[in-house]
């Protein structure tokens, strides 16, 4: 009993170590593009090292005993009549809890961070306007109407979403954040973007035909660049 | 003559006739009235609920009440041959959980060949052979069948086996549970005849504004599942009286086998969630038939919908998974030859399982534009739920840790399903938290998340389910060399199939698009996901030839070819039309493997399996 428990101990720590260092070692989400990129992908991969551990140990646990455990042949005896054990079983109430009490109050204080409205109102206000199956987005403050969404890089934005017919989603992958935007509903979604480049917005929830097709660019460019698009723009 | 002795082509024929004449009527009165003589969405709902009720009249679903008003000779439907009984109204309970078990794989089978239509579709970028509107139809069909069947599938488990593992000779109530069983046929056909009624592409969730606005396909699909509601509703009714009324003497609550457990949580989530989704549907259909704008956002609230529609949906999730869980807990100490490790806590767990899935179901729309704060709460009951999943999870283990493993068919099976079940389960965690959610939300991770817990939940658990309990059914065993290549395609297949699905929702794979640019180097992935489908589809087929084969040569099996305790093992296989001639006498555990003198059941002489002889 005691070997068996080392053993597989043994087994637990030396995969799961490797897969946790596999982990911190590849790049398993996009660029990350946004200050809210940092955050999320910091609180996925903390989940997912204590995830790794309670995989490792769960799969070992059942593979160890489809092999070790086979009646032997011709054996028709029972196996021993344990029918529970008091002490183990809080404790496997009880790690569980924890875990997941901790996530709950580090996913919580994250999304704080994401929400949170940064101070001195130097938010750039866009407001998304999507219809089947195309997007709008019009910068109020400078009087500009565009198709496609540029931004000034490190300067927090306030998206506005609003849909005229059906349910749309905004997406940018390398921001990671998304949000829907309803029908006779206003949505907000905070951006700072971090990294200068062009990507991808997507529609996430499903709109239609043409549902798949609904992109647009979304460019993050220097502060000057954006100034100068805005004049161009204007005129 | 033969042929009119089947109540479903009676049933059929009567639903038609009834369904043209009230559509034809319809039409004269709307022309009479000056109206437009033929809107489809009017004319197709009316035609649609006066030929459910012409179906059931010719089905026999009331010829108890008609033979009583009238003086009809009485006729048993147990002097019928057995294959007449399975296409007529019959009250047997066993009867009516093969019927279930076989339409649900029928309807499984059929929305399998949707996806895979869709699935060879994606296998590359770019538009094939198919619009994104047969695209969105297939998907949404492939969606709304898949629930549609596991909802039926569990039925037919609980059906068959409850009365049989508490030692009542049938259901609380025979004949509700004949009705609760016929009008699925009539949801089935509503289902196939969406598609060619113009489909719809709002997924099975039929969000509005997109549902008010979909092709007629959408009519069928929300009075399909308003039926199939219906019949789990007054499912729920019945499994909940059985557990509580009809246990035999002894079968205290603390004696039942963990299926009995789970089917209880499983039956009060039906009886007590179910009319929200129906409700909400029965809206939009209203909003599509008269105007009504409940979801209209100049006159209602858009998000109301997906308030009500999560309220079930989610619970339902449980309603399809515990009856699984049961499954697998009731296979493992049999094949471990231990007790079940900490049965009180597993089964309780269920509840808890239950209770806690009640109170979640705002995680699906955290990024839907919900009140801020009320994303914590939602967020801590959604972590919350992990701990009696977990408490399950931890205890099979500890059920197989130094038993006597035998790794049959049905073992195998359940084995996977903890597998599968534990991966769906660990990514699930990431979702229920606000921030990552806003991330992988309705991304191609959700797809391979919530098809790891169905397949740990549902479909893994019924095979084992299937091959663990065939020879009771049907009193041969199933093929086991078929059985074994069943399950290694089967498991290869959900492995290739859903693994690479975490990375694509990562990396900026939405779900639900037929299309998607060569530039998010996705092309590979793509096709291996598509192989993988294609495997799981070719398990199957070993699966349909197995149960074939087996049905028709299979080996005789004796009354307890697993050495169970439970009681549904120590009667004949099959077991005889009224289960047991006298009462059992319930003693013990259930699980007592290994416990010297442990006996879970005493029947009576001419119960004991072997002297009734059993019927085919």
């Amino acid at each position: 009993m005691k070997k068996h428990f080392l053993i597989l101990a043994a087994i637990i720590v030396v995969i799961s170590s490797g897969l946790v260092l596999l982990l911190l070692n590849v790049n398993y989400t996009p660029v990350k593009a946004s200050e809210e990129a940092y955050l999320i992908d910091n609180l996925l991969t903390r989940l997912l090292i204590v995830a790794i551990p309670i995989f490792t140990l769960c799969m070992v646990a059942i593979i160890y005993s489809c092999i070790v455990f086979r009646r032997k042949r011709g054996d028709d005896e029972d196996g021993p009549p344990w029918r529970g054990h008091a002490p183990t079983e809080i404790v496997w109430t009880l790690i569980p809890l924890s875990i997941v009490l901790f996530f709950a109050i580090y996913g919580s204080a994250v999304l704080g961070d994401i929400m949170r409205t940064s101070p001195g109102g130097k938010e750039l206000e866009v407001k998304v306007i999507t219809s089947q199956w195309n997007w709008r987005f019009e910068y109020p403050e400078y009087n500009v109407t565009s198709s496609e969404l540029r931004l000034p890089v490190n300067r927090p934005v306030m998206l506005h979403l609003y849909a005229t017919d059906v349910i749309h989603a905004f997406w940018v992958p390398e921001f990671r954040v998304k949000q829907d935007a309803v029908p006779g509903l206003e949505t907000m979604l905070r951006i700072t973007p971090t990294r200068l480049g062009e990507y991808t917005a997507y529609c996430n929830q499903l709109c239609g035909m043409a549902h798949a097709y609904m992109t647009t660019a979304v460019k993050v460019v220097e502060t000057s660049a954006f100034d100068q698009w805005v004049m161009e723009q204007r005129r | 003559m033969k042929f009119f002795s089947l109540g479903i082509i009676r049933g059929l024929i009567f639903g038609g006739i009834g369904a043209t004449i009230a559509m034809g009527v319809t039409i004269l009165v709307r022309a009479a009235l000056g109206f437009t003589a033929w809107n489809p969405a009017m004319v197709t709902v009316i035609g649609t609920v006066v030929g459910i009720l012409f179906y059931l009249v010719g089905l026999g679903a009331f010829n108890y009440w008609l033979g009583w008003a009238m003086d009809w000779p009485d006729t048993s439907p147990a002097k019928q041959p057995r294959w007449v009984r399975y296409f007529n109204f019959d009250t047997n309970h066993k009867t009516i959980g093969v019927q279930y078990m076989v339409t649900s794989l029928l309807v499984m089978a059929v929305a399998g060949i949707y996806k895979m239509i869709d699935r060879l579709e994606t296998a590359r970028p770019g538009l094939q052979f198919i619009t994104p509107g047969t695209y969105d139809s297939l998907m949404s069909l492939h969606g709304i069948m898949m629930l549609g069947a596991v909802l039926i599938g569990i039925s037919g488990l609980m059906n068959y086996l409850i009365p049989l593992m508490i030692g009542a000779k049938d259901m609380a109530f025979p004949r509700l549970n004949a009705l609760s069983f016929w009008i699925i046929p009539a949801a089935v056909i509503l289902l196939l005849i969406s598609l060619p009624a113009g489909g719809f592409d709002t997924g099975w969730t039929a969000y509005p504004p997109l549902s008010v606005k979909a092709a007629l396909g959408m009519q069928f699909m929300l009075l399909a599942f308003y039926i199939v509601g219906l019949s789990s509703i007054l499912g729920g009714i019945n499994f909940i009286t059985t557990i509580f009324k009809m246990r035999a003497p002894g079968m205290r609550v603390f004696r039942m086998p963990v299926f009995v457990w789970v089917s209880l949580a499983t039956a009060l989530l039906q009886i007590i969630f179910t009319q929200f989704v129906g409700i909400a549907f029965l809206m939009v259909l209203l909003e599509r038939l008269l105007g009504l704008g409940f979801f209209n956002p100049d006159t209602g609230k858009v998000l109301l919908f997906q308030h009500l529609f999560w309220f079930y949906s989610h619970p339902a999730v449980y309603i399809f998974v515990l009856p699984g869980l049961g499954v697998i807990s009731e296979v493992l100490p049999v094949f471990s030859r231990k007790p079940l490790f900490g049965y009180k806590a597993v089964a309780i767990s269920s509840l808890g399982i239950a209770g806690g899935g009640a109170l979640v179901w705002g995680h699906h729309m955290f990024a839907a534009g919900m009140e801020g704060w009320l994303k914590i709460p939602f967020m801590i009951t959604t972590l919350l739920v992990a701990v009696p999943t977990g408490i399950k999870i931890f205890s099979w283990l500890a059920t197989m840790w130094m038993g006597k493993i035998q790794l049959q068919t049905p073992m195998l099976f359940a084995v996977t399903s903890i597998v599968a079940f534990l991966i769906g389960g660990i990514t699930g965690v990431p979702q229920g938290i606000v921030p990552v959610d806003m991330y992988i939300h309705d991304t191609y991770w959700l797809v391979g998340h919530f098809h790891a817990v169905l397949f740990g939940g549902f479909l893994f658990p019924a095979m084992a389910a299937i091959y663990f309990w065939f020879p009771k059914l049907t009193g041969r065993l199933m093929n086991e060399r078929l059985g074994k290549v069943h399950w290694g395609l089967m498991t290869a297949g959900f492995l290739v199939t859903y693994m690479p699905m975490f990375w694509m929702g990562l990396n900026g794979m939405r779900r639900r698009i037929v299309d998607y640019s060569p530039a998010l180097g996705m092309e590979t992935t793509n096709i291996v996901v598509t192989i993988g489908g294609y495997i799981i589809a070719l398990a199957m087929l070993f699966f349909f030839i197995n149960l074939v084969v087996s049905l028709r040569r299979g080996t005789a099996a004796p009354a307890n070819p697993w050495r169970s305790k439970t009681m549904e093992w120590q009667v004949s296989s099959p077991p005889p039309e009224e289960n047991f001639v006298a009462t059992p006498r319930v003693v013990g555990s259930p699980y007592g493997y290994g416990i010297g003198g442990s006996v879970h059941v005493i029947l009576s002489p001419e119960d004991k399996a072997g002297h009734n002889g059993g019927q085919r």
